[in-house]
C-alpha cells in the first residue's frame, strides 16, 4: 500500500514539474478560460438590440399610440411593420421577416380602464428562444412605465392590470441571462480539463519515455491517478476564478453552499479528467486524442442545455445527454447559484457525475497498455 | 517457481524457446539462454536481430509468443511486477523526462520504486555520477555522453539486482564508453548481473560471456575463447599488392567463408582448412602477395557467423 502511494505520488510531482515547466500551457491555463469567459458572456447578448418587430393594431387608441411610442423609444424592439390585417401579422412572422410580433386587440384601451385585465398578445420566433424571452420581459417593464406614465393604469397599484399573453404557437422562452456564466463555467471546464489529459499517454508514447516507465514497477492506476491529479487543481483553480468573475462582474448570485458547489465540481473536473485520460489510453498519436476530445466537446455543447434548453429535445437526445458530465455538471451549477439548492437536491446529479467518472476511470484501466506488444 | 530458482542455484535468467512474431515475421525464433548472477554477459548481433525484443521479453515488456523462463527466478509470463522491482532496464534510446532536471528525474525513479528516501538516494546518485553543480540542469540538455551516464545511474539507483542494457554505449566517444565499462565492471564486482547488448568488438570482450545472435537465432554463446574456438575458423592473412581485387576473387571461391580488409591486410578465413587452403593455393604463389596464418579474432568469427546465417535464413 505504501508502494501504491509512494508510486502515485512520483508521477504526480513528476506532472507538476513538467506543467510548471511549459509555460504556453501553463499560461493558457489561467488566461483562457478568462478569456472565453467574457467573450461569451458578452458575445452571447442575452438582451438583444433592434429585433425586428410588427404590430397588429385591430383599434385606434391613445393606449395602443402609447405603447407603440414606448417599444419604438427602446433600442429593444425595431418596428418594421404596422399592420391592421391579421394574416399579413402571420405572414410577417412565418417568413422571419420579424421576430417578435405584438397584437393590441380591439376594446383594448376600454378593458383597460375597466379594470378587465386585457390580454396584449405576443408572438416570438421560436427559433431564437433566449432572446425572445428576454424580450418579453423587457416589453412588459416598458408597456407598465408608458401605460402609467400616460395615466392609463394607476402607477402605485400591485394589481396586474393587462397581461402579455404568449401565443400558443410560439415558445414562450423563459430565459435569463444568469443562466449563461453557470453554463460557461461546465462548457469551459470540459473543453480545458478534456484536451490537458486527452493528450497524457500519448505524449509519453511519442517521446519515448513510456518504455522506461513501463519497465517500473508502476501500475495502471498509479499512472492514470498521478496523471490527473495536478489537473484536479488547475481545474479547481479554474472554477474559483469563473465563479469569482461571475460573482463580482457579471452580478450572478451564489444563493447556495460554496463548500456543495466545490465538491460537486471536484466531482465533475475529475470525470471529464478521467474522460481525457480514457482517450489518451486509446489514441494512437497526440493528433488523434486531440481529434477525439474536440469530437466530445461539439455534444457537450449542443446537447448539454447549455445552449439550447435540454426539455426541448428528443428523447433519444436527452439519454444522450444524460452520458455527458457537462449535462448534470449545468443543472447543479443553476440549481445551487441561482436556486440556492442544498445537499439533498443534489444526490442524484452528483451521482450521476461520480457514475460517469467511474466509469471513464474503468474504461481507461482496462484500455491501458501495460506492454509494448 | 522459487523452486526454479534453488535448481538453478545462482541462474538469474533461464529461458527457454522464447519466440516472438511481429507482423508474421519471427524476430526471435526458439531462443533459450542462461545467464549466471554477477555475470556481465554481453548480447551481439547485427541490427534487427531481436537483441532488444529478447531484453523486453526478459523485463515484462513484451510477452512471448512461446517459451518459457524465469527472470531472477520469477516467471517471465507471470510475475513480471516482481521482476520490474529488481531490475533496471536502460533503453537503447534516451527514454527519461528531459523537461526534468537531474534531480528530479532521479527522484522520480526513486519514488516509483518506493526507495525510503528519494531525495537522499538522488543526491547520493548525483554524487556518485560525478553530477554535483549539475543536478539542476535539465536533462534534455546534457551531452550523449552524459545522458547516458545518467540513464545508468537512473537504473542502478534503486539497487537492482539485474541490468539490462540495450546498446548503452551507441554513439559515445571512446573516453566516456571506457568509464561506462569501468562503472560496469564495479557493479558487477558487487554482485550484479548485467546483460548488455553491442555492436562493438572490443566491448564483447570486456563480457565475461558473451552470446551471438542474427536473425532472431541465438547463434553461439560462451567466454570469447570458447566462441573463437568452436567456431573453428582457420585464418590467414595477407599483405601485399592489388588486395582490393584480390578481396572481389576470394570472396567468389568456394572455401573462403569471409574476407575482410583489415588495415594494410586482408583476413581471409574457413571453417573447413582444407578447403580453405585449396582455394587460396593458387594466390599463394603470387609473390607480390605475403601469405602468414593467424588467429581468428572475435570479429572474423562474427562475421563468418552472420554470412552463413544468411545463407541459412535466405
Amino acid at each position: 500500500m505504501m508502494g501504491a502511494v509512494s508510486r502515485f505520488w512520483a508521477m504526480l510531482v513528476k506532472e507538476f514539474i513538467q506543467l510548471k515547466r511549459d509555460r504556453v500551457t501553463l499560461t493558457t491555463m489561467i488566461t483562457v478560460p478568462l478569456m472565453q469567459l467574457f467573450l461569451f458572456t458578452y458575445a452571447i447578448n442575452t438582451n438583444p438590440k433592434h429585433l425586428p418587430t410588427a404590430v397588429l393594431v385591430q383599434e385606434s387608441s391613445d393606449a395602443g399610440r402609447s405603447i407603440l411610442a414606448a417599444m419604438r423609444n427602446s433600442d429593444y424592439f425595431d418596428i418594421r411593420h404596422v399592420v391592421a390585417d391579421e394574416a399579413e401579422f402571420d405572414r410577417l412572422l412565418q417568413s422571419g421577416e420579424v421576430l417578435f410580433a405584438i397584437e393590441i386587440p380591439a376594446n383594448f384601451e376600454r378593458s383597460l380602464r375597466r379594470g378587465e385585465t386585457p390580454a396584449l398578445l405576443v408572438a416570438a420566433d421560436a427559433t431564437d428562444p433566449i432572446a425572445a424571452g428576454s424580450a418579453m420581459s423587457a416589453l412588459n417593464a416598458f408597456i407598465t412605465s408608458a401605460l402609467t406614465r400616460d395615466r392609463f393604469i394607476p402607477g402605485s397599484s400591485e394589481a396586474t392590470t393587462f397581461e402579455l399573453r404568449a401565443h400558443p404557437r410560439y415558445n414562450p422562452a423563459g430565459s435569463s441571462q444568469l443562466n449563461i456564466v453557470p453554463g460557461l463555467l461546465g462548457t469551459i471546464l470540459t473543453m480545458t480539463m478534456l484536451i490537458y489529459t486527452s493528450l497524457s499517454v500519448t505524449r509519453e508514447l511519442e517521446r519515448g519515455t513510456m518504455e522506461s516507465l513501463l519497465a517500473m514497477p508502476i501500475g495502471p492506476v498509479e499512472i492514470m491517478l498521478g496523471k490527473i491529479a495536478p489537473y484536479l487543481l488547475v481545474g479547481l483553480l479554474q472554477t474559483a476564478a469563473i465563479i469569482a468573475a461571475g460573482y463580482y462582474i457579471f452580478g450572478v448570485p451564489m444563493l447556495g453552499s460554496l463548500t456543495l458547489l466545490a465538491i460537486m465540481s471536484f466531482f465533475f473536473i475529475a470525470a471529464n479528467l478521467s474522460i481525457g485520460y480514457s482517450f489518451s489510453t486509446v489514441a494512437q498519436n497526440q493528433l488523434q486524442s486531440m481529434q477525439m476530445a474536440i469530437m466530445f466537446i461539439m455534444p457537450n455543447i449542443i446537447i448539454s442545455g447549455f445552449a439550447f434548453p435540454f426539455s426541448g429535445m428528443p428523447n433519444w437526445a436527452q439519454w444522450l445527454g444524460q452520458c455527458l458530465p457537462l449535462t448534470h455538471y449545468i443543472r447543479i451549477v443553476r440549481s445551487i447559484m441561482l436556486k440556492g439548492a442544498g445537499w439533498d437536491d443534489m444526490r442524484v446529479e452528483g451521482l450521476w457525475l461520480v457514475g460517469l467518472m467511474l466509469f471513464a476511470m474503468l474504461v481507461a484501466v482496462r484500455r491501458f497498455r501495460q506492454t509494448l506488444d | 517457481m522459487t523452486s526454479t530458482a534453488q535448481v538453478n542455484g545462482d541462474v538469474v535468467i533461464d529461458v527457454r524457446g522464447l519466440t516472438k512474431s511481429f507482423g508474421g515475421r519471427a524476430v526471435v525464433n526458439n531462443l533459450s539462454m542462461q545467464v549466471r548472477r554477477g555475470q556481465i554477459y554481453g548480447f551481439l548481433g547485427p541490427n534487427g536481430s531481436g537483441k532488444t525484443t529478447t531484453i523486453r521479453m526478459l523485463c515484462g515488456l513484451l510477452t512471448p509468443d512461446s517459451g518459457e523462463g524465469t527472470c531472477l527466478g520469477f516467471d517471465i509470463r507471470k510475475q513480471s511486477k516482481s521482476i520490474k522491482r529488481r531490475v533496471g532496464y536502460m533503453t537503447q534510446r534516451f527514454s527519461l523526462y528531459t523537461d526534468l532536471s537531474i534531480r528530479e528525474n532521479l527522484e522520480f525513479v526513486g519514488r516509483v520504486f518506493s526507495v525510503p528516501d528519494p531525495r537522499g538516494a538522488a543526491q547520493a546518485a548525483i554524487q556518485r555520477l560525478g553530477l554535483s553543480g549539475r543536478e539542476n540542469q535539465l536533462a534534455g540538455e546534457l551531452s550523449g555522453g552524459w545522458k547516458q551516464r545518467l540513464a545508468l545511474g537512473a537504473c542502478t539507483m534503486p539497487s537492482p539486482e539485474l541490468l539490462l542494457l540495450d546498446e548503452p554505449t551507441a554513439g559515445v566517444d571512446p573516453k566516456a564508453r571506457r568509464e561506462f565499462w569501468n562503472e560496469i565492471h564495479a557493479l558487477a564486482a558487487d554482485g550484479l548481473t548485467v546483460l548488455v547488448s553491442t555492436h562493438y568488438m572490443d566491448e564483447a570482450e570486456r563480457c565475461h560471456e558473451i552470446a551471438y545472435i542474427a536473425y532472431g537465432e541465438l547463434l553461439t554463446h560462451g567466454t570469447v575463447e570458447e566462441v573463437v574456438k568452436s567456431a573453428g575458423l582457420t585464418t590467414w592473412r595477407v599483405t601485399g599488392a592489388k588486395l582490393q581485387s584480390l578481396s572481389i576473387a576470394l570472396a567468389a571461391t568456394p572455401g573462403v567463408e569471409m574476407v575482410a580488409p583489415f588495415g594494410a591486410s586482408l583476413h581471409v578465413g574457413g571453417r573447413d582448412a582444407k578447403a580453405l587452403e585449396a582455394a587460396i593455393s593458387g594466390y599463394r604463389s603470387d609473390p607480390s602477395l605475403k601469405w602468414t596464418p593467424d588467429e581468428a579474432s572475435l570479429e572474423d568469427v562474427f562475421i563468418s557467423l552472420m554470412s552463413s546465417a544468411q545463407d541459412n535464413f535466405q
